[in-house]
């Protein structure tokens, strides 16, 4: 409001120009709010579908309960089991991945030559670009066979299968996060602290890597946001059984292969339905808590080199 | 344990105060080329212990360049290379026995814009010497007072070691910069145009800052502000790149009392008064 009124104050620019002005402003704030309607949207026709389960089961009963079993008589809608499988999941995949991410990101942004950095990130782009089915594909071909042969395992569908295609999916969205947070900090820095006797591996870790912590942090969050919330490759490779896993070795069933393995099988408006509309919305909520606060820490980031 | 790393500190502290006296440079037809272009061609002169040596001279004309020699600081610009000798007191610092990591620690420098760590004020200054191994608290401490005493900070900070860096003013923080590379115990500080950033009363400390130092270390500074080379340096170099077809040189270099009032070269004349640059 107090930017309108100086506006309107402003001298010398054309009456036109200040409309249009104007009228972009409008556009591209209905654009965001449209985004933010979608949102709400989904958020809602979750929890409008997810009623019935809420009022028949009861959200405490869901939470903790340790038993799926959706289609037997007395049915058990216990989502411990599948949210213990979607962790187990996607923590062995971050502990894969991040180190060796940060370590690519690292090289990329600080001792990569040109053409290198350039090779790499298109690499690293195309990683990206590969549709999941198809690493569910070679993982079911090459890292589930190797999986079985390696630990001795009487399947090879395990948790461990997944997090390892997995770790492979994440690591784009965390080198490239991580490496543009390198990228951000001043060369000041980096041209400081070798003034002063480091040597560049020094530089990177006692300053380059600390000044970026938050943006590399966000990037950690991010794939571990994609992680959860894949769907294809785990649904491939987990074995889908909805029991609480005892280790990585075991079969497990992810949140996210549930509801796409399941929502098809069910009976329209019926309880397993809208039991499974709760499960969305748990991991709705999951998934947008990381983003959320992935997005906090990048503003950080952001505003600290902008002085 | 705790000896081990008490015998280490004190060793550390031990090796610069026998060297914390300056260091003398001695450039024989030095220059720099990038790439396939010669910037900078046949440089001679000596730079004298313990005195300040402005360089001076229009934009562009290899100042920085120069300076960047003698730290090797060059060596991170991937294709520059450097000819001629350069020896810091009778030490040739391009030579094989000559690590570059190890020359910064007797070679510090102050960059133009205030560049500190993103860390508390202690931390800046204590970060050169925990890369050499300076571990002990109490020794740690002295080091950072010393330093920050010798750079005029310590007054002004001295309650608040622990405030993140960044909250100090630009004058402040170049003053910071000015102690983080004096923790080293350098023997030579550069400077590259340490105050073209800040306001007038910060540049006036800076430039206290210089006049106290130099009984300690030798200083070579680049600036743009020929009052300030005149004001605060002892020896004058003045360097001009005539055209773009022609690598930049070292006019001349002399005594800055009798540069400024009796230069022996008419084009030093005419940069001094004002005609060009």
């Amino acid at each position: 409001m107090a930017r309108s009124s100086t506006t309107r104050r402003r001298i010398g620019r054309p009456v036109s120009s200040r409309a249009a002005d104007g009228a972009v402003r409008k556009l591209i704030t209905a654009n965001g709010l449209v985004a933010i309607l979608i949102l709400a949207a989904i958020f809602l026709f979750l929890a409008f579908n997810s009623q019935r389960a809420l009022q028949e089961v009861g959200i405490l009963t869901m939470l903790t309960g340790r038993e799926w079993y959706p289609t037997i008589g007395v049915p058990r809608f216990g989502f411990l089991p599948l949210m213990a499988g979607s962790m187990v999941v996607t923590l062995t995949a971050l502990v894969m991945s991040v180190p060796v991410s940060i370590a690519a990101a690292v090289f990329v942004s600080e001792f990569a030559t040109r053409r290198v950095k350039e090779i790499s990130k298109s690499i690293i782009e195309f990683m990206a670009a590969v549709p999941s089915v198809v690493y569910g594909f070679v993982g079911l071909a090459v890292v589930v066979p190797w999986v079985k042969e390696v630990f001795q395992l009487s399947s090879g569908l395990s948790a461990l299968s997944a997090a390892v295609v997995l770790a492979f999916m994440i690591a784009p969205t965390i080198v490239s996060i991580a490496e543009d947070a390198l990228h951000a900090v001043p060369n000041e820095l980096r041209q400081g602290s070798l003034a002063l006797g480091n040597t560049r591996w020094q530089t990177t870790y006692k300053v380059v890597l600390p000044s970026a912590s938050s943006g590399v942090l966000a990037g950690v969050m991010l794939g571990m946001g994609r992680a959860i919330g894949e769907t294809m490759a785990v649904l491939m490779l987990t074995g889908n059984a909805a029991i609480l896993p005892s280790s990585v070795f075991d079969s497990v069933r992810t949140i996210t292969g549930t509801i796409a393995a399941e929502m098809g099988n069910v009976v329209q408006g019926g309880l397993h339905q809208s039991v499974l509309f709760n499960l969305g919305l748990v991991l709705f909520t999951i998934t947008f808590i990381i983003n959320l606060v992935a997005d906090l820490v990048l503003e950080k980031q952001r505003k600290r080199w902008r002085r | 344990m705790a000896l081990a790393s008490e015998k280490k500190g004190a060793m550390v502290i031990g090796i610069h105060e026998n060297s914390s006296n300056g260091g003398e440079f001695e450039l024989r037809d030095v220059s720099v080329t990038y790439g396939s272009e010669l910037a900078v061609a046949g440089v001679s002169m000596d730079i004298e212990r313990c005195a300040v040596t402005a360089l001076i001279g229009p934009s562009g004309c290899g100042k920085s360049t120069l300076l960047r020699c003698l730290n090797r600081m060059n060596d991170e610009v991937s294709n520059a290379t450097v000819g001629g000798s350069i020896k810091l007191d009778g030490t040739d610092i391009y030579g094989k026995d000559m690590d570059p990591v190890e020359l910064r620690t007797r070679v510090g420098q102050v960059f133009q814009k205030p560049n500190p760590f993103p860390m508390t004020i202690y931390d800046n200054v204590a970060y050169g010497p925990r890369t050499q191994g300076l571990r002990q608290r109490g020794a740690l401490d002295d080091l950072v007072e010393r330093s920050l005493k010798r750079a005029a900070l310590w007054t002004e900070v001295k309650k608040d070691l622990k405030k993140h860096a960044f909250e100090l003013s630009g004058g402040q923080q170049q003053r910071l910069c000015i102690a983080r590379a004096l923790a080293t115990q350098p023997e030579v500080l550069l400077m590259d145009e340490p105050a073209s950033s800040l306001d007038p009363i910060s540049t006036q400390q800076i430039e206290d800052t210089i006049a106290e130092l130099k009984s300690s270390v030798t200083i070579v500074i680049v600036t743009h502000n020929m009052q300030q080379a005149a004001r605060i340096s002892d020896w004058t170099a003045f360097m001009l790149r005539e055209s773009m077809e022609e690598p930049a040189a070292l006019v001349e270099v002399g005594e800055t009392r009798s540069m400024f009032t009796n230069p022996g070269d008419k084009r030093t004349e005419a940069y001094i008064t004002g005609r060009f640059g």
